[in-house]
């Protein structure tokens, strides 16, 4: 397998009127072609920034990105984005949404009757061709980032980058979007890096699960191959005892050994403490 | 239809008819309470005017306001009938002369009777618009400028605040005098006084679209930009497909609002300049000093309410055909 993504010892520092906040230090990881990695730690560590620094939005202070042997310095279709709150623009339906990045990245290369075959085969691998002439506010939240899912992979891009992708439903809606997301990944193959929260999610869904220590200066902690059998069936591995013990590293490295330490301020730590419980709780739902 | 209903069929058509009775009360009331709010408004006005003495008379009551509409109108379909009287005069000399003389070319002269109160509405109405088109095809453009750059918002801030506030009053007497030097033209396209009128309701309501498109620019959703920043949309693209659909909400909004300020500032600025139209009207009436003026000036006030009312509706529903956001245009 030939490595298409390499993020070459990135360091992120941020100016604050308190002086330079190293958010990311040294984040090294190298990323296979075809393969789907998810970025999982607590709040606050820095996984969108490695994001947001791979998607060229912003600029990583030391260190570098590499994608295909070229360095990553602006943002672009190559590297599609799948945000958490959708960003569907709300004045255009999913049809258009989709055209207007088909229209940008393809131009003149497809013809007309190309364009449209194209932009309804996506909104069809998402299952949204049904609703295809809706506007975002007429769909709901679930549906809203399937089209985003599709504008994303209407751009073919080298690799996708889903930043907390389903972070904002429910979870019922979640698993239809996991179960979504294995069968497109099934048919295309295509390299992905998500970020999540969701222990379930990143053990469902990856090849490899990149866990990130706690900020200020985050960094890799362990990295934890997932060799489960693909096609995977939620329901069949709930009971599978390989995905349980992976499941329990994972919860493990969050909550043994990157407990998060009330270090900041009273006020901050309280609050960082009542989401960790709340981690807590739905991983132990 | 068979004789024996059952109780199966009549149900539903009791149900009808309830439905249509309750639409017809809650449309009775939409009617009923704003009915009785303007007939309570009628009564105290007439009670009031008749207690106020003015050295022209009492104060005009409803009465005699609405006596003063039909007044108004007469006179102005009368000066119409005076007008065409004139041309066909015109016509027929012109003709003789031709008759006498193949040689002579005809003059043909303007009519130059008063202007009625039907006229004055309709160049106020004419002043209004084009003082606030010139506004709104420079603030626009500059507001989605100054939206996107915060350069420019720091440099242009500053002027903005301090004109804003500036009253049409003050404006006037400087337009009026840059206006008669620069504008030398043996044969003007429009009147002096025209172009004073609309320069002046430009410079007022030029301001609230600016700051509202700015602000509408620069408050758009960043993941939305970021999703530009994804496509690579070039500059131009990236305002036309991105932030002025974003911002049309706001620039409306600003719209509305500097359609309100251009009118209140055209009435004014007519009024001490002696332009053409609504004000003037206004003004020569308390010139006049007739028993009649109040109430017609009376008449005057009304109907610049009802058009300032309109022309705010006129907006709302252009905003309803053009924005994606209906909710923003509910009201």
């Amino acid at each position: 397998m030939s490595i298409i993504l390499d993020i070459s010892q990135i360091g992120m520092v941020f100016p604050t009127p308190k002086g330079p906040f190293t958010a990311l230090d040294d984040v090294d990881l190298k990323i296979e072609k075809g393969e789907f990695v998810s970025l999982i730690g607590h709040s606050g560590c820095g996984k969108s920034t490695v994001l947001n620094v791979v998607a060229g939005l912003h600029q990583a202070t030391s260190g570098g990105v590499i994608l295909n042997g070229k360095e990553v310095t602006e943002p672009g279709p190559d590297r599609a984005v799948v945000f958490q709150n959708h960003s569907l623009l709300p004045w255009l339906t999913a049809y258009q949404n989709v055209e207007l990045a088909v229209k940008q990245v393809f131009g003149k290369r497809k013809t007309k009757a190309e364009t449209k075959d194209w932009i309804e085969h996506n909104l069809k691998l998402v299952h949204m061709d049904h609703a295809m002439h809706k506007r975002p506010d007429e769909i709901s939240g679930g549906m809203k980032q399937r089209v985003g899912i599709a504008r994303a992979l209407a751009m073919q891009p080298e690799i996708l980058l889903m930043d907390e992708p389903f972070g904002a439903l429910d979870a019922l809606t979640r698993s239809h979007m996991q179960d979504s997301l294995m069968e497109i990944q099934n048919e295309l193959n295509n390299t992905v890096i998500m970020i999540t929260h969701d222990v379930d999610e990143a053990v469902l869904l990856s090849d490899r699960i990149v866990m990130m220590t706690n900020g200020p200066a985050a960094t890799v902690g362990e990295i934890l191959a997932v060799d489960l059998e693909r096609p995977r069936d939620r329901l069949a591995l709930a009971e599978d005892p390989k995905y349980i013990h992976l499941r329990s590293e994972v919860l493990r490295f969050l909550y043994e050994k990157q407990r998060k330490v009330e270090t900041i301020s009273a006020t901050k730590a309280k609050e960082l403490k009542e989401k960790s419980k709340e981690n807590s709780d739905i991983a132990a739902a | 239809m068979s004789t024996t209903t059952s109780i199966n069929e009549t149900e539903p058509k009791i149900e009808w008819l309830e439905k249509a009775i309750q639409q017809g009360l809650s449309l009775s009331k939409m009617i009923a309470i704003p009915a009785v709010g303007i007939a309570v408004f009628l009564l105290l006005w007439s009670i009031a005017a008749q207690n106020i003495d003015t050295s022209l008379g009492k104060f005009p009551g409803p009465s005699a306001v609405l006596e003063q509409f039909g007044a108004l109108y007469d006179e102005h379909q009368a000066e119409r009938i005076k007008e065409t009287a004139f041309y066909e005069r015109q016509e027929i000399r012109n003709e003789k002369r031709m008759a006498e003389d193949p040689g002579y070319s005809p003059k043909v002269r303007a009519y130059t009777g008063k202007e009625t109160f039907l006229d004055q509405i309709i160049t106020s109405l004419i002043t209004v618009m084009s003082g606030f088109a010139l506004a709104a095809l420079l603030a626009i453009p500059l507001g989605i400028a100054v939206g996107l750059s915060k350069t420019l918002n720091e440099a242009i801030n500053p002027i903005i605040q301090i004109f804003k506030p500036v009253s049409p009053l003050a404006w006037l007497p400087l337009v009026t005098m840059v206006v008669s030097a620069l504008y030398v033209s043996p044969d003007p396209i429009v009147p002096k006084s025209f172009l004073n009128s609309m320069i002046t309701v430009t410079l007022c309501c030029i301001w609230p679209m600016v700051i509202n498109t700015a602000v509408g620019v620069a408050s758009i959703d960043s993941d939305l930009v970021n999703v530009s920043r994804v496509l690579r949309l070039p500059a131009l693209k990236h305002v036309q497909k991105i932030v002025l659909p974003a911002s049309v909400p706001m620039i409306f909004t600003g719209m509305r609002l500097s359609l309100g300020v251009a009118w209140m500032v055209l009435i004014a600025a007519e009024m001490l300049a002696q332009n053409p139209g609504l004000g003037k009207f206004v003004w020569d009436e308390f010139q006049n000093g007739s028993s009649d003026s109040l109430s017609r000036i009376m008449a005057a006030v009304v109907v610049i309410g009802f058009i300032g009312f309109l022309l705010d509706r006129c907006m709302l529903q252009v905003q309803r055909w053009v924005s994606w956001d209906k909710a923003s245009a509910a009201r």
